[in-house]
């Protein structure tokens, strides 16, 4: 699609990241020392923390992806919230005290709290870098997102910008900024969030399309002159010229449906609907075909949350789902045709569009997806850090309970807003994960840069949580526990800095890589990795007085390698990166082996080793 | 030095007490979950059923699910506080 960049946009936009940046400068000058950098030096109030913790959870994934899962896939976008939401279960009463008690500024050093060793530090810190890294590529894939339809600017240079922002945040900050930044936009994005969902509720359903949607035209086919058909997947796809202007049809029966098309022709032009992107031929997608109401009415008015998904269910919706999009070559250009499908409501209020839960394979992702979820909010190193950023395991508890408060109602909003941009059709065929952003626009520009702002910086926030926790693992776990470096504190900051940067460039890289895939699904694996490396050992190490140092260290390595290597074979990467032949295997969520795996690891290695614990003080 | 925690913590009484509760209220939760995944998996329709206002299984399923996340939350907090503070008055009078 194309996007124009509005001025009022902009300068609210710019408003809020200076603000944002201004805010993170001013508590800059409070972290001096290490624990100021790391961990904010304890001192952060629970309410503060807890909203911080919201911030910090509801990131790139929560807002733009689930958000533009549900637009596309309806339910199974839901899961997500379901399962990110239900990881706070785990985090708060399995974890979340225990870990206060052990830790000191990472992770790490709560699992070696009890050992001090060598084997753990090494496994830990480098978990907790493919953890964060995975965390970040989508992040960074959502500022990409955002800074297309707001500044008009293309994708690899929103990365980039994120990137070279986060980095100077990181660089000149710590946690204490990171964690006043996240309580101002955690507050925020559930504040505009209700206010779109307000708004979604009191428009309520219509089968009028907007102007700006897409209304697939029908004409006989003996009416125009075929130029070229193409058979693909059991339809025939036919090129009209109109107006001097080629674009495909779908043919049925005697007649020619519209069809919306991006054609990368052999001379290198990218033509959408036959146009130049600049024509703006291309438009935006998402219909409610039929609504059942009394009366022959077109529109419900103004409804009720539950009368909203419940009229919804009685529908029928047009969707452009991905795996519907016909990709052929033609003439030496390279053709995908968007197809409409008109999908029942009552399919899309269950499970089942993304994860085909009728198949055995679709079962088996679904109930491992559940499973990474569940397990993996209690694993991820970027929030286990922050239960160090308040003064008591009191507080902790606290200030987790204000997080799911607000995470949860949160989550119940992505139903609307999905649900709203799916039938509002407000959605990019290209690309879902705007969906949440440009249903704002569809109330107006203003809403539509404040909500853009809130989900930079939402991006911003995250990414630098994340980069802290990263520069965390390799400046104090690797570099001065592990291989005992000795460093002053001001050194230690210094090396936390240069690895920040580091870490930001190879963020940026990976990006702009991942472009087009849905964030909430990459955050999914993310959680998978952080499932199957961290939980086992964490639990274990809390409720099974065997667990030796090995055990937890060959735990971590096993969960992180087959969680990875399921990931980096499974199908959908190999869809990703355009891989030639299949996957050896079908397996798109790596936690139903993985996390097992680890367990069993853990188990078989601690009592192999049971000699290593002689002498060892019980942590509890 | 490496491994004390950020702040110094009091000795707590009830942490023992506090985290058989958690273990507890775990379970229940997770018991829920993994019913809603099993209705998911094994019968999806059941999912379509009509529940409340005319809508379905799973959005008031999923809708319970993160409520009831809030409410435990709420209780074991409340729960929590209320033993620390007995027990530790409790612990420091037999000091």
């Amino acid at each position: 699609m194309f996007y124009e960049a509005n001025p009022i946009a902009i300068a609210i936009f710019l408003a809020f990241v200076g603000f944002v940046l201004g805010i993170s400068f001013y508590f800059a000058r409070k972290a001096k020392s290490a624990e100021g950098y790391f961990a904010a030096g304890g001192s952060i109030h629970w309410f503060v923390n807890g909203i911080a913790f919201a911030g910090d959870y509801l990131s790139a994934a929560s807002f733009l992806g689930i958000c533009g899962l549900i637009a596309t896939m309806g339910y199974d976008g839901f899961l997500y919230s379901i399962g990110y939401l239900a990881g706070w279960v785990v985090a708060l009463f399995v974890v979340a005290e225990p870990m206060k008690r052990l830790g000191k500024y990472t992770f790490t050093d709560a699992l070696d709290s009890k050992f001090n060793s060598k084997g753990i530090q090494l496994m830990a810190a480098i978990s907790t870098l493919a953890v964060s890294l995975f965390y970040l590529i989508p992040q960074m894939v959502g500022a990409g997102v955002l800074v297309t339809p707001l500044l008009g600017l293309p994708h690899w240079m929103g990365v980039c910008m994120v990137g070279a922002i986060v980095i100077t945040i990181v660089a000149t900050a710590g946690m204490t900024s990171t964690t006043y930044v996240q309580f101002l936009k955690g507050g925020l994005l559930i504040i505009f969030s209700t206010v779109i969902t307000v708004m979604v509720l009191n428009r309520g359903l219509s089968t009028e399309p907007r102007p700006e949607t897409f209304v697939p035209r029908t004409i006989a086919a003996s009416s125009v002159e075929a130029v070229a058909s193409v058979e693909y997947h059991e339809k025939t796809y036919v090129k009209v010229v109109e107006d001097g202007r080629a674009n495909w049809w779908i043919a049925e029966g005697d007649q020619l449906i519209e069809a919306q098309s991006k054609v990368e022709t052999a001379a290198g032009e990218t033509l959408y609907n036959g146009a130049p992107k600049e024509d703006k031929m291309f438009k935006s997608v998402g219909l409610v075909n039929k609504l059942q109401l009394p009366d022959g009415q077109v529109e419900t008015g103004s409804v009720g949350p539950l009368e909203y998904l419940s009229t919804i269910q009685d529908s029928e919706i047009v969707r452009y789902p991905k795996d519907a999009v016909a990709k052929f070559d033609h003439d030496g250009d390279h053709v995908k045709v968007f197809v409409p499908e008109v999908t029942a409501g009552a399919d899309l209020m269950v499970p089942g569009q993304y994860f085909k839960t009728k198949t055995k394979m679709g079962k088996l992702n679904f109930i491992s997806l559940m499973l990474a979820l569940f397990f993996g909010t209690a694993s991820l190193p970027h929030v286990l850090i922050r239960y160090y950023t308040v003064p008591s395991q009191r507080d902790a508890r606290k200030s987790t309970i204000v997080a799911i408060g607000g995470i949860g109602f949160f989550y119940v909003l992505t139903l609307f807003i999905g649900f709203g941009a799916m039938t509002l059709g407000v959605i990019d065929v290209e690309s879902g994960n705007m969906s949440a952003p440009l249903l704002a626009k569809a109330f107006g520009i203003f809403l539509f840069s404040i909500i853009s702002a809130i989900a930079f910086a939402t991006v911003l926030g995250t990414v630098s949580g994340l980069i802290v926790a990263t520069s965390g693992a390799i400046a104090h776990d690797l570099m001065d526990n592990y291989m005992g470096i000795q460093m002053n504190d001001k050194q230690k900051v210094m090396a936390g800095k240069i690895a920040a940067f580091a870490v930001g460039i190879v963020a940026i890289i990976l990006g702009i890589a991942f472009k087009g895939m849905n964030v909430a699904f990459l955050v999914g694996w993310a959680f998978a990795v952080a499932a199957s490396a961290n939980l086992p050992s964490i639990v274990m190490l809390l409720f099974w007085k065997k667990t030796t140092a090995k055990g937890i260290a060959w735990s971590i390595g096993v969960g992180m390698v087959s969680a990875l290597g399921i990931i980096l074979t499974s199908p959908d990467m190999y869809a990703q990166f355009g891989f030639k032949g299949t996957s050896f295997h079908s397996l798109n969520q790596p936690g139903i082996v993985s996390i097992p795996l680890s367990f069993i690891t853990l188990v078989i290695a601690s009592l192999m080793t049971q000699k290593d614990n002689e002498g060892l003080e019980d942590i509890r | 030095m490496l491994h004390e925690p950020a702040t110094k913590v009091g000795k707590d009484a009830a942490s023992d007490w506090k985290a058989k509760l958690g273990i507890k209220l775990f379970w229940l939760y997770c018991l829920i979950y993994m019913g809603f995944v099993g209705i998911a998996v094994f019968s999806p329709d059941t999912m379509k059923a009509p529940v409340l206002a005319g809508t379905n299984l799973a959005i008031i399923y999923g809708m319970a699910l993160i409520l009831f996340a809030i409410v435990l939350g709420l209780v074991y907090n409340r729960v929590c506080t209320k033993k620390e503070d007995e027990m530790n008055a409790k612990a420091e009078g037999a000091e």
